[in-house]
């Protein structure tokens, strides 16, 4: 059986049912047992599994996440939820130098299972603190899963694989695709069906949400999302645009990029990221390092530049990598 | 349980086991950096900073635990894992990057794991302190025993990280301890220079926790401070801070000539005092303590030779270990070829 659910409430489903199931997941985060998390991933739990397993912290992120790695170590796999990415400069240490570096600094003896939920991005005047990306700062870190989905069927299916990886795993979900009431109506293209039993989605595959033989739009998280509508405004211009999504940040599918990409030669990546030594790069990098006569045209990044986020709607929208310059940027690609 | 004559004997044997690791390394580290010193020269590479002095906190401290109880160390760990009964000859093999090592030469001497004895350490200051309280969180969510540790030093103390696990700690009443080697100096900067109290001890208030100062660097009074912080751990009256006086006789690294400390100020080997005092309490002879300094030369000397005896491990084994479960998930590049002649560079003994 299945159903229609938001990304917030299916990853919920995928928690529960490991929760129910085993005894070595617990969570630890701000606000959790009465708010359910920022993103509603625990919603209830408080009450389901109580104040044992659903641990409400002080707001002191160096020290609950660094005894998140700390339980982990000792056979727990803790799931943290982090509200904001913003905020990991307060805990980046732990992240940094012991949740990601445990194992192999201990040639394998010690393992560090622990899932780090982050939300992500803006787009909601939120301004500079509150509204960045930042997947690169923490998919540089050797040692550490980061994985992105943008639709309700890989966030739970993707929550049930982190769960089960004895790693450390960042499992990053833009704000806006959540689907929680403050960020207003649900965007349609993050709703899936989803089966109401327990099914795993593996890291490091890019999916296809559509395919194209004209121009390939990348994206990940919310710009996704864009490169769909951007894609469907393509569609009336006779442009037929491929929509990838990246899902998984660490491992990198590169396999499934170079082979999107070789399909239309032509390549338009998106990032909310900010521009330079980003995801996006990284792609260009690879098709440059694999096989650059795969490309017709030099390819075209379409991303937060690199300034803070500014807060008035004009700017902020001006800077986002929003469906219009992704379709502009497609266009002249197509020129 | 009380401070025997035999707990004693074995804290003496434990703090001379432990001086001998030291030694035996810092001969080892300056072999290959003379007349010119370089950290990465020689078979002993890279910073190696030593216990000397500290030997009592390992005896004191872990002769009051149990198997159950898991420790933290910090950049500075010798004196706590030997005391601490880490895998002696595969931690020297560690120090040398030897395959054979706990980590297999992926960690060195300021990351040793063995969690046969709950071991675990972090070269990252204060950095112990949140996993350890995680740690006896975990005991606690599965219903088993085990008091935490973490061992820092005092210039640790001034560390967010710090503080925000006492917080935790006290909110939560976890079994925890952590216990500061107050050796007066961070590098170069002392305690006074850089610590708002003269114990840190007393920031235990703060955090709803237990203090305590000792101010001897003598194992029996170290030991009898941590029973008591112990037992108010397993009682389940939560964490204390325990800060202990000690020595850093070896400099902050070696290399680090000390010029910076003045005369007033120089520090006092603690294992001669404790020998005579053995002595004088009729524990030991003199024939007693000269066996056990033996003993424990040679047992070092063994691990040693165990050290040199062992393979380096192969290049291509720095790619193990990313991830738990095998590199699947990992997207190691190694462009542009071998590079074998790089090796050369390296000083590793043929």
């Amino acid at each position: 059986m299945s159903r229609i659910l938001t990304m917030s409430r299916a990853g919920r489903e995928a928690l529960d049912w490991e929760m129910e199931r085993r005894d070595d997941i617990f969570c630890l985060g701000e606000d959790i047992y009465k708010f359910g998390g920022i993103f509603g991933t625990m919603d209830g739990f408080g009450a389901k599994y109580g104040p044992e397993r659903v641990i409400s912290t002080p707001i002191s992120e160096t020290g609950f996440i660094g005894m998140a790695a700390g339980a982990a170590m000792e056979g727990m796999h803790p799931v943290i939820d982090l509200a904001y990415i913003d905020f990991i400069g307060v805990c980046y240490n732990v992240l940094l130098n012991t949740a990601s570096k445990t194992h192999y600094m201990s040639g394998g003896a010690v393992k560090v299972p622990m899932t780090l939920l982050i939300g992500t991005g803006g787009g909601y005047n939120n301004a500079a603190q509150h509204s960045q990306c930042l997947h690169a700062t923490v998919a540089h870190i050797p040692g550490v899963k980061v994985v992105y989905p943008s639709n309700a069927y890989d966030a739970k299916g993707m929550l049930h694989t982190a769960l089960r990886d004895e790693n450390f795993t960042i499992f990053l979900t833009h704000k806006a695709t959540a689907g929680v009431g403050w960020m207003g109506t649900p965007i349609k293209t993050t709703l899936s069906e989803v089966p109401t039993e327990d099914y795993t989605v593996p890291f490091g595959k890019v999916k296809v949400y559509r395919e194209g033989s004209d121009v390939t739009l990348i994206g990940l998280g919310m710009s996704v999302h864009e490169c769909l509508k951007a894609a469907d405004a393509l569609e009336k211009d006779g442009i037929s645009a491929q929509v990838v999504d990246l899902r998984s940040l660490v491992p990198l599918d590169r396999d499934g990029i170079m082979e999107a990409v070789g399909k239309t030669g032509r390549l338009v990546v998106t990032d909310e990221d900010y521009l330079s030594y980003g995801v996006s790069g990284e792609i260009l990098a690879t098709i440059v390092e694999r096989d650059l006569s795969i490309l017709k045209k030099p390819p075209v990044r379409v991303t937060m530049p690199d300034i803070p986020i500014p807060f008035s709607r004009p700017m902020e929208q001006a800077i986002l990598p929003l469906a219009g310059r992704i379709a502009d940027a497609a266009r002249k690609l197509m020129a | 349980m009380p401070l025997t004559a035999e707990l004693r004997r074995s804290f003496y044997e434990k703090m001379v086991l432990s001086r001998a690791f030291d030694d035996a390394m810092i001969a080892l580290y300056w072999e290959g950096k003379l007349p010119i010193f370089s950290f990465g020269a020689g078979p002993l590479p890279g910073e190696l900073h030593c216990s000397n002095g500290a030997e009592p906190v390992g005896a004191g401290v872990c002769g009051a635990l149990s198997a159950d109880d898991m420790l933290t160390a910090d950049h500075r760990p010798h004196h706590v894992a030997v005391c601490r009964g880490v895998d002696l000859d595969r931690m020297a093999a560690e120090l040398l990057g030897k395959k054979t090592g706990l980590s297999q030469g992926k960690g060195g001497h300021m990351h040793i794991y063995d969690p046969a004895v709950n071991f675990a350490s972090s070269g990252i200051i204060a950095e112990g302190m949140a996993p350890a309280a995680g740690m006896a969180l975990a005991r606690r969510l599965q219903k088993k025993p085990g008091v935490a540790l973490a061992f820092i030093g005092e210039g640790a103390a001034n560390q967010g990280a710090f503080h925000e696990t006492l917080n935790l700690v006290g909110v939560m009443k976890l079994p925890f301890i952590v216990v500061i080697q107050d050796n007066e100096w961070g590098v170069s900067t002392s305690k006074s220079e850089s610590t708002a109290v003269e114990r840190n001890s007393d920031r235990a208030a703060g955090y709803g926790m237990a203090g305590e100062y000792v101010v001897s660097n003598d194992p029996d009074d170290i030991y009898e401070a941590a029973v008591r912080a112990v037992e108010r751990a397993r009682a389940g009256l939560g964490g204390t801070v325990l800060e202990l006086k000690t020595a850093r006789l070896a400099g902050h690294f070696m290399g680090d000539q000390q010029a910076y400390i003045p005369e007033q100020m120089k520090q006092v080997d603690p294992i001669p005092l404790y020998r005579a005092k053995l002595i004088r309490d009729g524990v030991l002879t003199e024939a007693d303590a000269d066996a056990i300094e033996a003993a424990g030369k040679a047992r070092m000397a063994e691990a040693m030779q165990f050290a040199k005896d062992s393979p380096y491990p192969d290049a291509s084994e720095a790619f193990d270990h990313v991830f738990a479960g095998g590199s699947e998930a990992s997207d190691h590049v190694l462009a542009g070829g071998s590079g074998a002649s790089d090796q050369q560079k390296t000083g590793a003994p043929a």
